[in-house]
């Protein structure tokens, strides 16, 4: 069974139903970061007041965020010692895909040891919720989202969609 | 009637039923592999393991008798016990390959290692290679001896039910595997079923082989139209996900168990004789001027078309008209279409014409008719004659039918006449409904597509008078429509008062006017079918 439990909304009281004050609190918390910024980076820009941290934009895509180790990126597909995919087309990754994602195709593997290979692999990124479900669920460790591409935007639903040679040669931009 | 207590449950049964029945009976689950209810007891997997008061040992509930006053225990801490070290075992020297093994998702050995195993394997030997992996073995079936627990349940099936005998185990101890004999192929005429019958992932289907994962199957349950049986199958399909055959729905057909009918099996040709169901199928409507080729209409213009025909003939002379009724129809079908064109338009020649030749038939399922429901088309009044069929075609071939209507039968490659192939091509209304091109399609004058038996709901009734129900599995493919649709679309164009009804209010109808479906709905047919009262 799972658990739940049943979280009620606080009711608003009478200064955040009368709308007006609610708005000035929020233009009175942007402003002070606005200008606590503002001060601090021009007094950096002096050297002083170094030990005070700013607020930081990173001016992609010129500069890009060193992202942490484990982090989740775009899907790749990992290859034997001899290139081909190591992924023997279980469909594991498939069925616990929570968003749907991904569509496989096996066909027979001409060395009988391995048997099964994917014939197509397809992942749709305008789908997928990049939750690694994929990745915990191989058996093979046969899929990874370590490529580090974060920039998967397309110009149309079609061109989200990765096939099992983007996925097997991620350097390839999507 | 021994008299006995399983697990405190009291149950008194016949004499000679086995333990493992009587537990099945009260709906306790004792777990097995080798024992099959359809062939003899080998005991040879010890999965079925119980403990039985004043009995020294556990013992193995598939073998063993119920006797008065016995009292067994199915789920003491030992036959737990033992359920978990008889399946570590079993799986000594399984290469526990899940990720390409077809099985998984159906396998006894998965199943049962969630519901009784659970352990942390000890084994640090190394496991014994057994063979190569994927043999094929005969047309249909492929064999991973790696796989194999030696239950010996293919070994009694092809001994006991399909009296091939191909399979035997070779070899002794943790050398011994599963083989044919030198020589031998596995093609007999009901090979598939080992495959069913395997417990594990060492038999499997080669025609399903990697297709789509047993997970994303919709199964539904169905009546095989293969021959006049009617064994009971499901139909499994999966639509909503690529698999490994472009443009097929049905991935393939299990049969289902009915021991009035076809037990646990189904023939060959019945179970992979699904391909028709997406293949080589009329998808729109056609018509064909003279001897071009046919061109793609539409529903509403075809059947104007064929209305406008159709009047001009019945205006002309009744007599010019035939209708072939076809055994391959379901009741309902056949019903409806006595209904309009018998009683409502009073034709005279309304015919019954099964165009599939007789075939082979042996003592376990395959009947040599190979129509699914002359049964109910004789039921229903239908009966087909030599003579006036024979009298027919060459009326036809002379001319003097101007206007003919066939049910998917394919005529033109049944009778080898030329004549007829210019007859259907010069009459002023030759109507073909069915599912799937033929060479009758090829010359009729005007094409409307009908449904598969797996898109439509409706009964047929085998040669030994049990009516079964088929489901609906798939929407009809392309344009195609369901026969009855057709047939009421068509009264409606004639401008006809026939209520637009489902297959189960033609039935209901049915049962209460033909004498043999009397008190029949389609809920007492249910899974299993019924015969008349
Ligand atoms: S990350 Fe999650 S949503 Fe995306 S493909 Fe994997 S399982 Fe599916
Ligand atoms: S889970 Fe792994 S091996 Fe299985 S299909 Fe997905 S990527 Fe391939
Ligand atoms: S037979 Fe069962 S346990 Fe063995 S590999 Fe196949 S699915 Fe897995
Ligand atoms: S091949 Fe299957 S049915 Fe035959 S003995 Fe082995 S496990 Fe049993």
């Amino acid at each position: 069974m799972i658990k739940t439990k049943v979280v009620s909304e606080p009711p608003l009281n009478f200064w955040e139903r009368i709308y007006l004050p609610e708005v000035f609190r929020g233009l009175w918390i942007t402003s002070k970061h606005f200008f606590r910024n503002f001060f601090l980076h021009l007094a950096h820009a002096f050297g002083l007041l170094r030990h005070l941290k700013a607020g930081v934009t990173i001016e992609y895509p010129e500069q890009t965020y060193i992202l942490p180790k484990r982090s989740r990126t775009r899907h790749r597909l990992t290859h034997r010692p001899d290139g081909s995919p190591r992924c023997v087309a279980c469909m594991m990754c498939e069925t616990v895909c929570p968003a749907r994602c991904i569509a496989i195709v096996a066909e027979e593997h001409p060395d009988p040891n391995i048997e099964k290979k994917p014939k197509s692999f397809d992942i749709d990124l305008g789908k997928c919720v990049f939750c690694g479900f994929c990745v915990e669920a191989c058996p093979e460790d046969a899929i990874r989202m370590d490529t580090k591409i974060v920039n998967t935007a397309a110009y149309s639903r079609p061109a989200m969609k990765l096939d099992l040679n983007e996925l097997l040669n991620p350097t390839s931009s999507s | 009637m021994p008299t006995l207590k399983i697990d405190e449950k009291e149950v008194t049964v016949p004499p000679g039923t086995t333990l493992i029945r009587a537990a099945k009976e009260l709906g306790i689950e004792i777990p097995y592999y080798c024992w099959h209810p359809g062939l003899s007891v080998a005991g040879n997997c010890r999965m079925c393991l119980v403990e039985v008061d004043k009995m020294p040992k556990p013992q193995i509930s598939c073998h063993i008798q119920c006797q008065d006053g016995m009292v067994v225990r199915t789920q003491s801490e030992t036959v737990k016990k033992l359920r978990e070290h008889v399946l570590e075992f079993l799986l000594v020297n399984h290469p526990l390959d899940c990720p390409v093994c077809d099985q998984a998702g159906e396998c006894g050995l998965q199943d049962y290692y969630m519901k009784h195993g659970l352990y942390d394997s000890r084994l640090n030997e190394n496991k014994v290679k057994k063979g190569q992996k994927a043999v094929p073995i005969g047309p249909t079936v492929m064999l991973d001896n790696e796989r194999c627990i030696l239950c010996s349940r293919c070994v009694r099936f092809t001994d006991e039910i399909s009296k091939s005998h191909e399979f035997g185990i070779f070899n002794r101890g943790d050398h011994s595997e599963i083989g044919l004999y030198p020589g031998e192929e596995l093609n007999n005429k009901y090979s598939g079923n080992v495959v069913d019958i395997c417990p594990v992932g060492a038999l499997t289907d080669r025609d399903f082989r990697f297709k789509c994962r047993v997970w994303y199957l919709k199964k539904t349950e169905s009546i095989c139209p293969g021959c006049a049986r009617g064994c009971n199958i499901t139909i499994e399909t999966s639509h909503d996900r690529p698999t490994g055959v472009e443009n097929e729905r049905v991935m393939r057909l299990k049969p289902r168990f009915n021991d009035e009918v076809n037990d646990w099996w189904i023939c060959d040709s019945g179970r992979y004789g699904y391909h028709s169901i997406d293949q080589n199928r009329i998808l729109t409507p056609l018509v064909r001027e003279g001897t071009a080729a046919a061109k793609e209409s539409n529903w509403k213009d075809a059947l104007k078309q064929a209305c406008v025909s159709f009047q001009n003939l019945m205006a002309q002379n009744k007599e010019q008209i035939a209708i072939l009724l076809s055994p391959m129809m379901t009741n309902e079908e056949i019903y409806l279409a006595h209904k309009l064109f018998v009683e409502t338009l009073q034709l005279s020649r309304v015919l019954l014409l099964g165009v599939h030749p007789n075939g082979d038939q042996d003592d376990l399922l395959i009947r040599s008719d190979k129509h699914p429901n002359r049964m109910g088309a004789e039921w229903l009044g239908l009966i087909e004659g030599k003579e006036v069929t024979q009298k027919l075609v060459s009326e036809i071939e002379k001319g003097l039918i101007q206007g003919l209507f066939l049910f998917g039968q394919d005529i033109v490659s049944q009778f080898q006449s030329e004549r007829l192939n210019g007859a259907l091509n010069q009459m002023r209304l030759s109507l073909f409904i069915g599912s799937n091109y033929n060479q009758t399609v090829s010359s009729a004058r005007m094409i409307l597509p009908g449904a598969s038996y797996a898109e439509k709901d409706g009964t047929f009734t085998n040669f030994e008078g049990r009516v079964q129900r088929i489901r609906k599995a798939l929407f009809p493919l392309g344009e195609s429509r369901s026969e009855l649709e057709i047939i009421q679309s068509f009264a409606a164009q004639l401008g006809l008062d026939l209520p637009s009804q489902t297959s189960e209010d033609i039935f209901l109808e049915l049962a209460g006017s033909v004498p043999k479906f009397r008190g029949m709905t389609y809920d007492t047919i249910g899974h299993e079918g019924v015969r008349p009262a």
